[in-house]
């Protein structure tokens, strides 16, 4: 294979990369609408093209479902884990999308720009998640988090939002930077950049326990904890969800999230298996320390945002659980729950949004009161709230029980115990939220204001004046350094994501059969495993 | 052929109907919601035959296939009257509701929505046979409890239920991790996870592992009832909570962590069990006598009743930890009773507070007995039951649990615990005379009850009595259940602890082996299992549960010319029920 290699250009198996093409080929396409003139064109049919691409990459990758096998020489790998990823991947790009509707994000960046580069994110999560290959792992890494960088500050008025974008792209780097040097001292160690050619250089040679590996092996666990913001790598975590605009803030949450996690399992249960001696303690005691800090500090948030940034350090760390105990059930099991995090993220970004462009802000006191206001939101962000805390009925409760079991059955039952008490005390914020969206709603708070000026630095700082405003195109006003005023946005996209994924919360913790038995094909990937 | 599913779902799926018709009226849908829960429960108990096979009306379907976990249901000798308990509770505060401000209250449909949640979830977590169903429905159980009182509830109501539900979720997670592993642990290897009680009992938990799993389990027990040391919760939650709710939260939830040591964790676990029984048999002494001086001393009447269910539910632990089959029954016909008494006194409480115009402060009290000459009547039949006074059902549970003690434990324990009994006819007729009799306080309106409200509190005195007249049905129908139940544990606790038990009731020694999962087998093929195996030697008690057999092969041999052995023989070789019957009867009367 290698001399075929250097000799010719290596076989290209279209359909087999079709699913990422689809990706890039709507991000050309949607770059050059964008460029029309014609208000039809940038505010309708952007999106519905970026939609249709996203649409059309989940197809693709669900016709190419029986493959199994690798592309251009080993580079990506075409099986049920990279596919399932590129469809998790989708849903939450076309979620981002819907929720992009009528946001000031894309206006202020311009719609072809804005949505081109999701896809081009998109489509580096989908490289990410299927690379074999050190080289294309590198490539997809940094073709995903380039244009969120940009994205993150694309909201040019705000200062938050620049903030944002820079302090994720020097973490960011930093990141990268660490996962580069890993990749090149395990480079150093085995002189392979396949995964599987890495895996069979640390058997054969016994490099279990080799000096340069192992500093390669940290470097790399270091660098994916950034990106998949696993304490006490998550620092930035907080400030970037909170200063991004919300529906990137929800692309990053689950599309990174999703990439992230699949490369953890590749990488780890892959390439690196033969040095899970050394890995193993070192990524269990990440994951306790993520659960415990991520839920710990979500404890005292106000900020809906900040508080979903800390809860996903926590739900980071549960679902390393899976990559930890280096077993199919494990890989399964973070699948799933990786999925699952997909659609209850979803469904709360959703009602996030929402409020936030009727109060202006995303404190959780703009939550007061919506049972009575918008019983539909209050419900799919109660449903959220506590599928992501794991009650039973939920989606959620099927996950964390399938991770357990899966610690348990790997011999990692502390683990299991960590994640529970973990759990336990997301209970009080999680149920803080839903407590607030059931209670009596603040004084003068009755009819649903539609336009605010609010100040974005002071989230708590509400408006209580309400205007008026004529129901038609959106707008925006900018008042003062920092006050955005969003008038008349359109909430409908967000009620019927709203629905859609709250709906799928339930019905997925009470028939998860299907998507049980689809995960499970993702065996197939990981056949070095038990 | 009665469904199980059907009463399971029926209050969840009348509460969501209540969503669709006007507020004013979604209290009568969840009204009758309940009533047709309650009767179909009825025809369920009716229906059960004592003596028949161990899991009746069994469901058995697949759920989450990848991990092993299955949508199983039976109605078995322990859970048929807590079933019955539930569904009187339940449509007993769904009534109470639909005449005060929480039935009228423009949200109502909330309400009743999440009790008929709650009332499928307590229902699936009685009678669910597979483990981790029986997890998913007691950790669901509690959060409809959780909106109910954050949008209804007094004072600083989100704070106090949150802390509630934390404290309660510290052992029920913990209990998920347990049962997971029970699942795992107990699966020989090559064989794939049945989460199915009777087949982890089967296999058997290695004995290595039995001491942290029982503790967890017990940790979720323990809070939810709860017991001494983790009771933080109890205060702050019931001030908290609406009564008609509470009612209803205090009598019938804290029974399902009562059932939950006699059908998960004693069965599954008996070598964990012997080992730290102790531990939880000394909790549920302090528990009594702590929460028994707490009632004592408090003056509110919502606290006296909080402690007082804490003491109660120790004397229960006890029973059930007693490791004997009369302390257990007894534990069973207690919880019942408790139950039942409960839910009367809450109403009297909510009686009482509305003639001092809200204050439920014992001080504001009194002068009820002159100016509400009925209700005070009602009143002191509940505080009977709240007393254990002879004559009521609730002095038989504790005669039978305490004897359970005296007999399985050590006497001192009995007799400590025997304090709790005098203590709770002192914190009982302290808070019917500072409401009925004592000088009238400052704000009390001189006022009878409403008509319905007296008309409510008549049903649990009537059940009151009932149960007082036949508390022989009760303990007939979990007999053979709670033997089944312990007699594992006992064995790990020492040949003689079982000895001692088979002496009293030879009968007992047909129930050791577990029983398959399933309504065709009748507990006849199961019993006739150790008569065929005599070989087995006494000594291997250690390996598998089924040993005790031994030793009780040898009983019912020399006690054959009892008479009632004999009346048994002919059952096990054919499936006749009455003839199995008849033998407990004896065995009652004993008593």
């Amino acid at each position: 294979m290698i001399e075929l290699a250097a000799t010719k250009a290596p076989h290209i198996d279209w359909a087999g990369i079709s699913s990422l093409l689809a990706l890039f080929a709507g991000s050309v396409v949607v770059l050059l609408v964008g460029l029309l003139r014609a208000r039809f064109a940038r505010h309708t049919l952007v999106p519905a093209l970026t939609i249709v691409a996203f649409a059309a990459s989940i197809g693709l990758a669900i016709w190419q479902w029986d493959e199994d096998k690798s592309l251009m020489s080993g580079a990506l790998a075409l099986d049920p884990l990279a596919l399932i990823g590129v469809v998790g991947i989708g849903v939450a790009g076309i979620a981002a999308v819907l929720l992009s509707i009528g946001a000031t994000a894309p206006r202020e960046a311009a719609h072809g720009e804005y949505h081109a580069m999701m896809l081009v994110a998109a489509a580096g999560a989908a490289m990410f998640v299927g690379a074999q290959n050190l080289i294309t792992t590198f490539l997809g890494l940094e073709l995903l988090s380039i244009p969120l960088y940009v994205l993150s500050a694309t909201e040019l008025h705000r200062r938050r939002s620049l903030e944002s974008g820079l302090k994720y792209l020097i973490v960011g780097s930093v990141g990268s930077a660490t996962l580069l040097y890993g990749f090149a001292l395990i480079f150093g160690a085995t002189g392979e950049l396949d995964y599987s050619a890495i895996a069979n250089a640390v058997s054969t040679q016994g490099l279990g326990d080799d000096p340069l590996m192992l500093g390669g092996v940290a470097m790399v666990v270091v660098g994916l904890a950034f990106k998949a913001s696993v304490a006490p790598f998550h620092q930035w975590t907080p400030d970037v969800y909170e200063g991004a605009p919300t529906p990137v803030t929800a692309f990053m949450a689950t599309a990174t999230k999703v990439a992230a996690l699949i490369a953890f399992l590749r990488l780890f249960d892959v390439a690196l298996i033969g040095t899970s001696n050394a890995w193993g303690p070192a990524l269990a005691a990440l994951a306790s320390i993520a659960m415990i800090v991520g839920n710990v500090g979500a404890l005292g948030q106000s900020s809906m945002k900040r508080l979903l940034a800390f809860s996903s350090v926590a739900q980071a760390g549960y679902m390393l659980v899976g990559v930890v105990v280096g077993t199919q059930l494990g890989v399964q099991a973070t699948v799933f729950y990786v999925l699952t995090y997909v659609v209850m993220t979803v469904a709360a970004f959703a009602v996030i949004e929402a409020a936030e462009r009727e109060t202006g802000h995303d404190g959780v006191s703009a939550l007061a009161g919506l049972g009575r206001r918008k019983p539909l939101h209050a419900v799919a962000l109660t449903l959220s709230m506590l599928g992501l805390a794991g009650v039973p009925a939920t989606v959620g409760f099927v996950a964390k029980l399938r991770i357990v079991q899966s610690a348990a059955d790997g011999g990692y039952t502390w683990l299991a115990i960590v994640l529970v008490v973990g759990s336990m005390i997301s209970f009080v914020y999680y149920l803080r939220v839903v407590a607030q969206l059931w209670s009596d709603a603040p004084a003068g708070a009755e009819v649903a204001p539609r336009t605010q000026a609010v100040e974005v630095e002071r989230p708590e700082a509400v408006a209580t004046t309400t205007v008026a405003a004529e129901a038609g195109t959106p707008k925006v006003a900018v008042a003062g350094a920092g006050t955005v005023v969003v008038a008349g946005a359109t909430q409908l996209p967000m009620t019927v994501l709203a629905v859609v994924a709250g709906a799928a919360i339930v019905v997925l913790g009470v028939v998860p059969g299907p998507l049980m038995t689809v995960v499970e094909d993702v065996a197939r990937a990981v056949p070095g495993l038990f | 052929m009665l469904h199980l599913s059907i009463l399971l779902w029926l209050p969840a799926a009348f509460g969501l109907l209540g969503l669709l018709v006007p507020s004013r009226s979604a209290r009568w849908v969840g009204l009758l919601g309940a009533v047709l829960a309650l009767a179909l429960s009825i025809v369920f108990v009716l229906d059960f035959d004592a003596g028949g096979a161990q899991y009746q009306h069994v469901t058995d379907t697949t759920w989450i296939s990848a991990l092993g976990v299955r949508y199983q249901l039976a109605v078995t000798g322990l859970n048929v009257w807590l079933v019955l308990l539930t569904t009187v509770g339940f449509a007993f505060s769904m009534a109470w509701i639909s005449f005060t401000e929480l039935g009228t209250h423009e949200r109502a449909k909330h309400v009743v929505l999440h009790l008929g949640i709650a009332q499928s979830a307590v229902l699936g977590a009685l009678l669910a046979q597979d483990l981790i169903l029986f997890v998913a429905f007691f950790d669901l159980m509690l959060i409809p409890f959780f909106f109910i009182t954050a949008q209804f509830g007094n004072g600083d109501r989100v704070p106090a239920t949150i802390k509630m539900i934390v404290y309660t979720l510290v052992g029920s997670l913990l209990m998920l991790v347990a049962a997971i592993a029970v699942g795992v642990l107990a699966t020989p290897s090559g064989q794939s996870v049945s989460y199915n009680l009777a087949e982890i009992a089967a296999r058997g938990v290695p004995k290595g592992s039995q001491g942290w799993l029982f503790a967890c389990f017990a940790a979720a027990f323990l809070v939810k009832m709860p017991a001494f040391p983790i009771h933080g919760w109890l205060a702050d939650g019931y001030k908290a909570m609406p009564l008609p709710i509470l009612a209803v939260f205090s009598g019938v939830l804290s029974k399902v962590a009562i059932y939950g040591f006699l059908q998960i964790a004693l069965p599954l676990l008996p070598q964990g069990t012997a080992d730290l029984r102790w531990v939880v048999l000394i909790l549920a002494v302090l528990s009594i006598l702590y929460a028994s001086s707490l009632a004592l001393t408090t003056f509110n009447a919502r606290l006296v009743l909080a402690y007082s269910s804490v003491a109660q539910l120790g004397f229960i632990t006890l029973g059930v930890m007693s490791l004997r089959p009369d302390g257990a029954s007894g534990a069973l016909l207690q919880s019942v009773n408790h139950g039942v008494a409960v839910f009367g006194a809450f109403l009297a409480v909510a009686i009482l507070s509305k003639r001092t115009g809200g204050s439920e402060d014992l001080r504001d009290m009194g002068g009820a007995a002159t100016k509400a000459p009925i209700f005070a009547v009602l009143f002191v039949v509940v505080t009977y039951a709240v007393l254990a006074m002879p004559g009521t059902a609730n002095f038989v549970g504790e005669f039978l649990i305490l004897r359970g003690a005296w007999e399985g434990t050590a006497p001192g324990l009995a007799i400590v615990a025997s304090l709790g009994v005098a203590l709770a006819a002192v914190y009982a007729l302290r808070l019917f005379i500072r409401g009925s009799h004592n000088r009238v306080g400052p704000t009390v309106e001189p006022r009878e009850g409403t008509r319905p409200e007296l008309a409510l509190l008549a049903v649990p005195v009537i059940l009151i009595v009932a149960l007082a007249f036949h508390p022989q049905q009760t303990v007939d129908a979990a007999d053979d259940a709670t033997a089944r139940s312990v007699l594992p544990a006992a064995a790990r606790v020492g040949e003689s602890h079982v000895e001692k038990i088979l002496r009293s009731d030879p009968e007992l020694a047909r129930l050791t082996p577990p029983a398959a999962f399933s309504s065709k087998a009748a507990p006849a093929a199961a019993a006739v299992t150790p008569a065929a195996e005599p070989a087995t030697s006494g000594s291997a008690s250690q390996s598998d549960p089924a040993t005790d057999p031994n030793t009780g092969q040898q009983v019912p041999s020399s006690g054959g010319g009892a008479g009632t052995t004999v009346q048994v023989d002919p059952s096990t070789g054919q499936p006749v029920d009455p003839s199995t019957g008849q033998p407990v009867q004896t065995e009652g009367a004993g008593r």
